[in-house]
């Protein structure tokens, strides 16, 4: 995925063990999240990641549209992740391409295996993601966005769905990689970790790795989303403050 | 249904307002942890390894035996009874469906009208896009909702407009004894319908419909909070129109404040209000003697 273009490989980390932007190697980027950013939807979420903007909504559990889609004995649950043309330097040509439907397909697969979708048969609950500007780590960070979307519409499921990329820079393993680090790094392994059960639902990885260096990175990225997972359940409480009126403008 | 003063009501709602245990109220994240020992996981929660877990977002309610989360967002979830707004989708040989906000499409058979309807004929009587009040009648496990516009207040709405809160706000909209919406009819003369599902069915002359639509808006943003029941009094006499209505003047459907044709006479069902247990989670804490 290297920018060919590029000439010089930028150094990823510091003699003192620092990275390009002075992150130490487990350190993650500033995250803010922001439950209920859209009005129209059932449930929706904004989130700053870095350099990352992203933005998602949910409708459902609604009819299914196209109706062959329907399943007799649970939701089926359409999720739709795109990047405006926008979103980075050069201009992305909009619509779906490869990348875009793989991501789609994984980050509706990891909601499968939390969402209780049995308790609403015949229905669909459709997942937006948009990628409003890039700096790598966007299907982490649009998964969190919308996992904290559906919380927000009110889906039933087993927990929410921190996700973080890991990879490894400069020979060292480390948290939350932003573009430079992507793009000239040695690996990347983006995963999505559901906190109650501590299982995995979506692992990928691009790059070269050594045994050890994996069982490190998959220790450091669950740590990078237990920390997430706090934010998240944040974004939520904060949205659903219990107090009194006022503050609040009409 | 008596839109004149109602001191009882303004007073109680007062109280509830200002005097409510926030402590009391658990908000809790789908997988979060319940104590719940001993309890019968309910809706809202799963069990795993011998825990429970929260499966919404929502308050905790842990009436013994059973430990459940009310939920404070999300669709509409029919119930039995519940009067709501829908507008039609589609039109059949002998149903019309409706969308009532719920997870499906509701049917409306042509039997459940109050009308002589010809099977094939079903477009004489409701087009796409009309709005209609209507009546979940029953719900079977698939998940499909059967509705019937037989009953009360229930019909055709004409003319009007629909405002959409958030379902799990109606028991604020409506207030402790239809106190909320009472207040809301009394200060500014619009005929109101307010549907179980989040759509309020608003009539009256264009000023009053906005100021409506403002309170409900008021109050889907503020619901969650105390103190409501006077900022929306408050708002309401800041927005006093200068000519006519005033706040305690008891009104009826004066010509030329409503529309005068053949718009059926309904209101809200301000009645006895929802059963605060079922319908109330925000309020649910005991009244006074």
């Amino acid at each position: 995925m290297g920018n060919v273009g590029a000439k010089e490989v930028p150094v990823l980390l510091s003699p003192e063990g620092l990275r390009i932007d002075g992150r130490k190697l487990d350190e993650l980027r500033p995250l803010s999240i922001r439950a209920g950013a859209l009005h129209q939807a059932d449930g929706s979420a904004y989130v700053e990641w870095g350099a990352n903007k992203v933005l998602a909504a949910v409708y459902g559990p609604r009819e299914v549209h196209p109706r062959h889609l329907q399943q007799n004995h649970k939701a089926v649950i359409q999720c739709r992740y795109n990047m405006a043309a926008f979103s980075v330097d050069e201009r992305k040509r909009p619509g779906l391409d490869r990348r875009s439907q793989e991501i789609s397909k994984v980050i509706g697969e990891a909601f499968e295996s939390v969402v209780f979708a049995e308790e609403y048969p015949r229905t669909s609950i459709d997942v937006y993601i948009e990628v409003l500007q890039a700096n790598a780590g966007t299907r982490c960070a649009g998964l969190v966005a919308a996992s904290v979307a559906l919380a927000d519409a009110g889906i039933p499921m087993a927990d929410l769905l921190p996700a973080v990329a890991v990879g490894k820079v400069g020979g060292a393993i480390a948290l939350d990689l932003k573009k430079e680090e992507d793009n000239f790094g040695e690996a990347d392994l983006p995963m999505a970790l559901v906190p109650q059960s501590g299982r995995l639902v979506l692992l990928q990885m691009e790059g070269h790795m050594t045994e050890p260096e994996l069982a490190q990175a998959l220790d450091l990225g669950v740590k990078g989303c237990r920390e997430i997972y706090e934010k998240m359940k944040q974004a939520l409480r904060d949205r659903y403050a219990v107090g009194p009126a006022g503050g609040v403008g009409a | 249904m008596s839109r004149g003063h109602r001191p009882a009501h303004r007073r109680r709602g007062r109280e509830e307002s200002s005097s409510r245990p926030s402590g009391e109220r658990i908000l809790v994240l789908p997988g979060e942890e319940l104590p719940a020992h001993g309890l019968k996981p309910g809706p809202g929660t799963y069990r795993t390894g011998g825990k429970v877990y929260a499966s919404v977002l929502g308050l905790l309610s842990t009436h013994p035996p059973v430990v459940q989360v009310i939920p404070l967002s999300g669709r509409y979830i029919p119930k039995p009874r519940d009067l709501v707004i829908g507008t039609v989708t589609d039109v059949q040989g002998t149903f019309w469906l409706l969308d009532i906000g719920a997870p499906r499409w509701a049917p409306l058979h042509m039997t459940g009208t109050p009308w002589k309807v010809d099977i094939g004929d079903t477009e004489r009587f409701l087009h796409v896009g009309d709005a209609v009040a209507v009546e979940v009648e029953n719900l079977d496990p698939t998940g499909r909702i059967g509705v019937t516009m037989m009953g009360d207040n229930l019909g055709k709405l004409e003319g009007g407009t629909i405002v959409h809160v958030s379902p799990a706000r109606i028991p604020r909209v409506v207030g402790r004894g239809g106190s909320m919406i009472q207040m809301i009819t009394r200060h500014t003369g619009a005929q109101i319908v307010v549907g179980q599902n989040g759509r309020i069915w608003v009539n009256g002359s264009p000023d009053a419909i906005r100021r409506v639509a403002a309170v409900l808006r008021l109050i889907d943003e503020n619901g969650h909070r105390s103190g409501l029941t006077e900022r929306v009094e408050s708002y309401l006499l800041s927005t006093l129109p200068t000519s006519d209505v005033g706040p305690e003047e008891p009104r009826g459907e004066s010509a030329g404040r409503l529309a005068p044709d053949d718009t059926p006479p309904f209101l809200g069902p301000t009645g006895p209000g929802p059963d605060p247990d079922e319908r109330d989670p925000e309020t649910n804490e005991p009244e006074g003697p």
